[in-house]
């Protein structure tokens, strides 16, 4: 038990907590077909945190959401300025931006030496969930011991007040957000503000991709940008059910990839523990591969009789 | 520094880096023009998705050749892993987004994270297997021509070429798919097959492409110089070969630069050369560069100005705005204190006339004014036949007096 509260609890919260956020987000990524948004912020998080480690010399929080921020700022703006004046469609403008960004960021870690001794692109990459180690948790008193709860890691607290920042988000836009998904031109006429619904859409996608990036690294908060929402879509064609279905299954994600890795191996029998936030990207591609397989609204939806 | 550059420029840094630099400059070849081809497909971002999904097959072969011969480290098994894992990759994509209702967005970035999240879960048994050569494989995730074996860059090179050759001798076919599918269809062109070549011949570009950008890298690589080709060019053979000669300008600079000092990253700075050239273009590039934008903008402005000065001119009212004033002075239309001069008065007339003729041209063919749209501000012998321009002289209502 005190293992468990030691080693699993919090990896497990901090997994699942960004997999939520992230999954809820993703559903509108996935129906205004923009899922790839999510793939190029948590790319451009890396030169930003680079960046702003190398101008403050901290690895402090605020530093680096800061910098990650004003990167996926640069990079959206230069995706709409490329797409504008080259006149090629936005996927061809992003893969441009994002990666000249991550390039600049991999240089800039290699040449200041600071790849290795603080920061290198395996982290930024699969995170680093086995870290996140509750000392204090020796006993089961400890869930309630404020001094114990002290000791928590950081990361912990941030992935759930992001969390609870995007459901107040949705919360609060969800009618433009939905209209706007569906019918840009009709939300416009109703007084919705698609443009502003869509950037502020995005920004949220930043915050929540730069929050867990640390924790969880980039390549799960992609997984979990796209996996869920998009096997949520084919088990239904209601919304708040698709949402709902995304949820459950970022959730089982992340519960079976954080327990498959821990210890998977071990009932193997092999003494070795396996990458985290892979296993949980892999369980949820997992996931989506049933729903493809057995979804009952996988395919294209017929044209309406009549 | 400057030096060790310039070495590495003219090719005399070394066997190895020349190896490796001639390597680059052909992958960067091929590369490019395989990307246009994806590009006016419109699915750019498809190589990021092969790219990615070369992770697990490249680890799982580097298990496999580890268990055989205890250090992992052979290039073509890895290759060959590699390639396996994106074909598979590549066929999830296919099939997520023919037979669901999932957008190409949603395949590419499911495939990606899935496969890579796959691979860096493999990545951890390796590490906790006592084989040698694990640190060969950090290679792959972001490049380093650093420490090539001269046979590794021999069979890179090789291949890049054989992709060059097939390029130029498929480039008809898959144009024509770019552009025309159904046409295509109608010459007895198999579309399916011609996809799968396209898509073939990316995944293969990538996989050579692993050991000098890594993987993350490599999509760079078949995007950017695409992109940049397309600011220069309208027409398909041109952006084939503009593409080309970025993407191998962008390996030769990359590369040299990188083998100037060990901490420099071969396949960021192959990256950042696209990127730069990308840049350049983007600011310089005729008709649609930033420059070539402001500078078009700048001269619709002061055609405005210099329009609507005139006819106030002409109609004998007083002018206010201090750009029009500042701009008709500097034509020498006005005198500074804001008079007409003769030369002035002789334009005004002449604009209002051309007004007139306007208006007039306007009434008689309202479809081919509107089609004309701005382009009305430039002299209307420049746009209209003469013989047009006579019938609308002949025709113009007589004058309304002057008051």
């Amino acid at each position: 038990m005190t293992e468990f509260l030691m080693l699993s609890l919090v990896p497990l919260l901090v997994a699942g907590l960004c997999s939520l956020s992230c999954a809820l987000l993703g559903n509108f990524l996935v129906l205004r077909r923009q899922a790839l948004i999510g793939d190029a912020i948590s790319h451009v998080a890396l030169p930003g945190i680079v960046a702003s480690f190398l101008l403050t010399g901290t690895l402090a929080p605020p530093a680096m959401l800061v910098g990650a921020g004003a990167a996926a700022l640069i990079t959206l703006a230069l995706i709409e300025l490329i797409r504008r004046l080259g006149r090629v469609e936005a996927s061809a403008a992003m893969g441009v931006a994002f990666t000249a960004l991550f390039a600049l960021g991999v240089l800039m870690l290699e040449w200041s030496g600071a790849s290795g001794v603080h920061l290198d692109v395996e982290h930024a990459l699969y995170g680093n969930l086995e870290s996140l180690v509750w000392f204090e948790g020796t006993r089961l008193t400890a869930l309630w011991d404020p001094q114990a709860l002290a000791g928590l890691p950081p990361q912990l607290s941030r992935v759930a007040w992001v969390a609870l920042l995007v459901s107040l988000f949705m919360m609060l836009a969800w009618r433009p957000l939905v209209l706007g998904s569906f019918d840009a031109a009709f939300a416009a006429s109703q007084g919705a503000r698609p443009g502003l619904t869509q950037l502020l859409l995005v920004v949220m996608v930043a915050v929540a991709a730069i929050a867990a990036f640390e924790a969880v690294g980039s390549i799960l908060v992609i997984a979990m940008f796209i996996c869920p929402p998009a096997a949520a879509r084919l088990m239904t064609d209601r919304l708040s059910h698709q949402l709902a279905w995304s949820q459950a299954f970022a959730l089982a994600s992340a519960v079976l990839g954080v327990v498959l890795a821990g210890h998977g191996p071990g009932w193997l029998g092999i003494d070795a523990g396996l990458s985290a936030a892979g296993m949980v990207s892999v369980v949820a591609g997992l996931i989506l591969l049933l729903a493809c397989r057995f979804g009952p609204r996988r395919h294209r939806a017929a044209p309406p009789p009549g | 520094m400057m030096d060790a550059w310039l070495d590495a420029l003219t090719l005399s840094a070394g066997y190895n880096t020349r190896l490796v630099t001639l390597g680059a400059l052909l992958l960067g070849a091929a590369a490019g023009m395989v990307g246009s081809h994806v590009l006016l497909r419109k699915r750019a971002l498809i190589s990021d998705a092969v790219s990615h999904a070369t992770l697990p097959g490249l680890a799982a072969a580097f298990i496999l050749i580890a268990l055989v011969q205890g250090d992992g480290r052979w290039l073509p098994g890895l290759l060959l892993g590699a390639a396996a894992s994106a074909a598979l990759g590549l066929a999830a994509v296919q099939a997520m987004s023919r037979h669901t209702r999932l957008g190409e967005d949603s395949a590419i970035g499911a495939v990606l994270s899935v496969f890579f999240g796959l691979g860096v879960v493999l990545l951890t048994v390796i590490q906790a297997m006592p084989v040698a050569g694990q640190a060969g494989l950090s290679g792959y995730l972001v490049g380093a021509t650093a420490g090539m074996l001269a046979s590794e860059a021999y069979l890179l090179g090789a291949m890049a070429l054989g992709l060059l050759v097939a390029l130029v001798i498929l480039r008809r076919t898959l144009l024509l798919l770019c552009f025309d599918p159904e046409h295509a269809w109608t010459q007895g062109v198999d579309l399916r097959r011609a996809d799968a070549w396209l898509l073939g011949l990316l995944l293969a570009v990538t996989v050579v492409g692993l050991r000098v950008t890594g993987l993350i890298l490599i999509v760079a690589l078949t995007i950017i110089p695409p992109v940049t080709a397309r600011f220069w060019t309208d027409r398909p053979h041109a952006l084939l070969m503009i593409a080309a000669v970025a993407g191998a300008l962008a390996g030769y600079l990359g590369v040299t630069l990188s083998s100037v000092h060990p901490r420099l990253p071969s396949g960021a700075l192959v990256v950042l050369a696209a990127f730069a050239l990308f840049l350049a273009s983007l600011l310089i590039a005729p008709r649609r560069g930033l420059l070539a934008h402001l500078i078009d903008r700048y001269r619709f402005v002061r055609r405005v100005h210099c329009r609507q000065g005139l006819l106030a001119l002409a109609r004998g009212e007083a002018i206010f705005d201090p750009t029009t004033l500042r701009i008709l002075h500097r034509l020498g239309h006005i005198r500074r204190d804001g008079l007409a001069t003769a030369q002035g008065r002789a334009a005004a007339r002449d604009a209002r006339h051309e007004e007139r003729l306007w208006t007039h041209y306007r009434h008689a063919y309202p479809e081919e004014a509107a089609q004309l749209g701005a382009r009305r501000l430039e002299p209307i012998s420049r746009l209209l036949p003469p013989d047009l321009i006579d019938e609308l002289e002949r025709r113009l209502p007589p004058e309304a007096p002057h008051e």
